[in-house]
């Protein structure tokens, strides 16, 4: 049970960075992407090409710490948030702009992003095939508690990435006159306009918060598990549920329903099956929105 | 001077048209209201003027320049700001990041700015750091017109600034929006209220989309027809 | 010849695809309902014919096949269960999401097809789990020569095309049609007339389920086996969605068109591709399919934004 549960943590921390990105674009442009899990896989493969590469050069191989991961893929963590950044800001501008621009209603870009997400897929599964990858073969240490409670070591690695990556955009979204701006763009749209605030330039930074932390939950979800070309659907269920359970736009509630999410569906294992983990995350957001649609922390009455 | 002038505006909502060809002047410096029943366009004129909607026909002029159709981001640059009727703070942010919000677009030092408007709505000055959601309806709309302020206007578009505020407090609205055209700034006032004659210098009707009547404030409130028709006399 | 089989094959997906067409049609083209759930009616209708039309599995099968009954019944009587089955879904469907609005409905819907899925394939004592069931029983498949089969069963098909066909169409110009359309158009305004809208979405939903359900049935029968894999939401929803959409929203002739046309570069690429592409890429060269159609359903989108959701009923925030 306590295995479960650190293990939901871990998972509920990875899937907090996607919630975070994801309730963000959703609070300000009204658009629940489908395509954000698929582009947390390519995030993934991003870093892999990076590390595939670097392994054939024979370079940055040597293991970071307790680690099972080399330093390789610390390193491409930077290629893999930038192609995340970019393709984000490029695909809203081909995308969803157009339908920003025809002011027609939020379902057309839910539509759209599953088109995107099934480009996204098919490109993955083009040029790495169905096969599973890894970032680094071999062992994975684990640390054994005296009750017999073990954990991976990477995983403290995970949690604490994903939290300092969290706290980095609460600071920009707290600090910042742009991250400020942001907010105000999610909580009013119409008077952040008024207010002078350039909604297509805030919309940049936005997918590029929302690029950056999907590149991170890509990784990490790689390290602690595989790479396949199905690995970002996968999160989508749990991603959605986390975003409706923490309210349209709400930063906190996403993070919250991230672990929430999490949790639920690891502890869930100890009565069902594993395979019916998107159907637990599916019934808490069945039931976020049959009693209380708005989320925990949803503001927005529309 | 007209600072602001519509010239026949015929404007609304895809096939609705709204606004059947209204015009109106604001001279420089004054206090000008705008009364009507709901749903006489009044909204919708304000709306149209800074810019959220696109007239199908008239113009609009802003110190003789055409502003017509400018998006609204732009406008707050000219000096023209807005206060809308509802919705017009951010609820999840703090009353001192609201008005931060309403100096977005400047670049300079504006903390002497956000004391003058700490000043002038002393109420605001203790919850600093409360988020305005949490604010009674009185000290929302005082935070709304502040963070219009913030970019120190010539002109301020005010929606309907009593709605919903007790007799007190709406006095006291009035009172602020005397002082703020003392200073030299001009208010354009939509109102239901029709106490803010008593605050403006001249003033039209709007009913159904179309100009009713103009005049002076003091000819307003002397005309019998108008005052039963639409002040609730 | 191979061609021509081929040939046959697709058409017999396109026509089964056209029936779910316009079973979104009904729902989503009528009465604006967001149904992204296509894939678990898809599954219900197969499993329950199947379900009906097999027998229970005896002697040495029995111990590799489970099976939670098999009636061994005719394959009319399978496809029509699987439409009523279907149907019931839909109904307590509707009860738990009909109130829903729109976007959520959408994605609840995604969720329950997904479940569904993930139930068939967890719970083997019901239809076998994950590898499923096969020799599903074909109808009329003793009249001719097995490699000839594929031209009865294309006449089956068809027949229940046409029957939906009519029926939806005469359906949708009746009074009863009007409300759905008037629903979707403005739903306040149709409340505002006195209309019970949910009611009347939710004899959209279970029409459009009954329609899908069948259309389940009649893939079942004609791939002569079926596991949960299958109905998934790529094949089972959003390849549907991609069809509508492009054939146009609220038009039955559409809704057959974008099948086909869909189902042709779907089907008709993966060939193309196969004869094009170098040995060692032939297997992952079908999933360029999944590009082709993501681009193709991007670009309809794109192009023709307001052929969704019509008209914007107010000022729009951006």
């Amino acid at each position: 049970m306590l295995e479960l549960t650190i293990y939901g943590i871990v998972l509920g921390s990875i899937i907090a960075l996607g919630s975070v990105g994801l309730t963000l674009i959703w609070g300000i442009t009204d658009l629940f992407n489908c395509a954000h899990g698929d582009q947390i896989t390519v995030g993934a493969y991003s870093a892999f090409i990076f590390t595939s590469l670097f392994s054939k050069l024979n370079i940055l191989q040597g293991k970071v710490g307790p680690f099972s991961f080399n330093w390789g893929i610390v390193i491409a963590f930077i290629p893999a948030i930038i192609i995340s950044i970019a393709l984000a800001i490029l695909i809203d501008r081909w995308v969803y702009k157009p339908l920003r621009k025809a002011g027609v209603h939020s379902i057309t870009g839910f539509i759209a992003s599953i088109g995107v997400a099934w480009v996204l897929r098919g490109l993955i599964y083009i040029i790495w095939g169905a096969d599973f990858h890894f970032y680094t073969q071999g062992l994975r240490p684990t640390i054994v508690f005296s009750n017999g409670v073990k954990f991976r070591v990477d995983e403290i690695f995970i949690v604490i990435v994903s939290w300092l990556s969290v706290a980095l955009v609460y600071l920009f979204l707290n600090k910042t006159k742009k991250g400020k701006a942001l907010r105000a763009l999610a909580d009013n749209h119409n008077l952040a306009r008024i207010s002078g605030i350039n909604t297509e330039n805030m919309l940049i930074w936005a997918w590029g918060i929302a690029g950056l932390l999907i590149a991170i939950a890509g990784v990490l979800y790689g390290i602690e598990t595989q790479l396949r070309p199905e690995m970002g659907w996968i999160f989508l269920m749990p991603l959605f549920a986390a975003v409706i359970l923490g309210g349209q736009g709400s930063i906190t509630g996403a993070l919250v329903g991230g672990l929430i999410l999490g949790l639920a569906q690891q502890l869930s294992t100890a009565w069902l099956e594993p395979s019916y983990k998107p159907a637990v995350a599916f019934i808490i957001m069945i039931l976020v929105l049959i009693i209380r649609p708005r989320g925990i922390l949803g503001r927005r009455t529309t | 001077m007209n600072i602001l002038e519509v010239k026949d505006v015929v404007s609304g909502y895809g096939s609705m048209e709204v606004l059947h060809g209204v015009s109106l002047e604001i001279e420089e410096g004054k206090i000008v209201a705008l009364l009507g029943p709901n749903g006489s366009g009044k909204t919708t004129l304000l709306r149209t003027i800074f810019g959220l909607v696109t007239p199908t026909s008239g113009k609009i002029f802003y110190k003789g320049e055409e502003i017509t159709g400018t998006p609204p981001e732009e406008m707050a640059r000219k000096g023209i700001c807005y206060v809308p009727q509802e919705e017009n703070i951010f609820p999840s942010l703090t009353v001192q990041e609201n008005l931060e919000m309403g100096a977005f677009i400047r670049e300079d030092d504006f903390s002497d700015r956000m004391e003058e408007i700490f000043e002038f709505f002393p109420d605001l000055s203790n919850r600093r750091k409360s988020r305005a959601g949490e604010l009674s309806g009185g000290m929302r709309q005082m935070l709304a017109i502040g963070r219009a302020l913030m970019l120190n206007p010539e002109v301020l578009l005010l929606d309907e600034p009593s709605t919903g505020l007790a007799p007190v407090l709406v006095d006291h609205i009035f009172e602020r929006i005397q002082s703020l055209n003392k200073q030299g700034v001009t208010i354009f006032l939509v109102e239901q209220n029709a106490q803010a004659l008593n605050t403006s210098h001249k003033a039209y009707i709007l009913e159904g989309g179309e100009k009713k009547a103009e005049g002076t404030a003091k000819e307003l409130m002397a005309n019998e027809e108008i005052g039963k028709h639409y002040l609730g006399r | 010849m191979g061609m021509l089989n081929f040939l046959i094959s697709f058409a017999v997906m396109a026509t089964i695809y056209s029936i779910f067409a316009i079973g979104l049609n009904v729902q989503w083209g009528y009465t604006g309902l967001l149904n992204f759930g296509i894939a678990g009616f898809f599954a219900i209708g197969a499993y329950t014919s199947a379900l009906f039309t097999l027998k229970m599995p005896t002697g040495a099968l029995a111990g590799y096949v489970k099976q939670a009954f098999g009636l061994n019944l005719p394959f009319l009587v399978g496809v029509l269960a699987a439409g009523a089955v279907s149907a019931i879904i839909g109904l307590l469907i509707g009860l738990l999401t009909l109130r829903l609005k729109e976007g959520y409905l959408a994605i609840s819907t995604l969720g329950i097809a997904e479940s569904i899925r993930i139930f068939f394939n967890n719970e083997s004592w019901l239809a076998n789990g994950p590898q499923g069931l096969v020799g599903l029983p074909q109808p009329l498949h003793n009249i001719v020569p097995p490699s000839y089969y594929n031209y009865i069963y294309l006449l089956i098909v068809a027949a229940f095309l046409i029957v939906i066909y009519i029926g939806v169409e005469r359906g949708i110009r009746s009074p009863w049609g009007r409300v759905l359309r008037a629903i979707r158009e403005d739903e306040i305004m149709a409340a505002a007339d006195g209309k019970n809208v949910v009611a009347f979405k939710m004899q959209s939903l279970v029409l459009g389920a009954f329609i899908m359900g069948m259309g389940g049935a009649l893939y079942a029968h004609f791939a002569a086996a079926i596991q949960p894999g299958v109905f998934e939401a790529l094949f089972g929803t959003f390849i549907i969605w991609t069809m509508l959409t492009l054939g146009g929203t609220g038009n039955n002739k559409g809704a057959i068109i974008g099948a086909w046309v869909v189902w042709a570069v779907w089907s008709w690429s993966t060939f193309i591709i196969m004869k094009v592409v170098p040995e060692s890429f032939s297997t992952r060269a079908p999933f360029i399919r999944y590009i082709l159609i993501g681009l193709l359903l991007v670009i309809i989108v794109v192009r023709y934004p307001r052929g969704i959701m019509g008209e914007e009923k107010q000022v729009s925030k951006f």
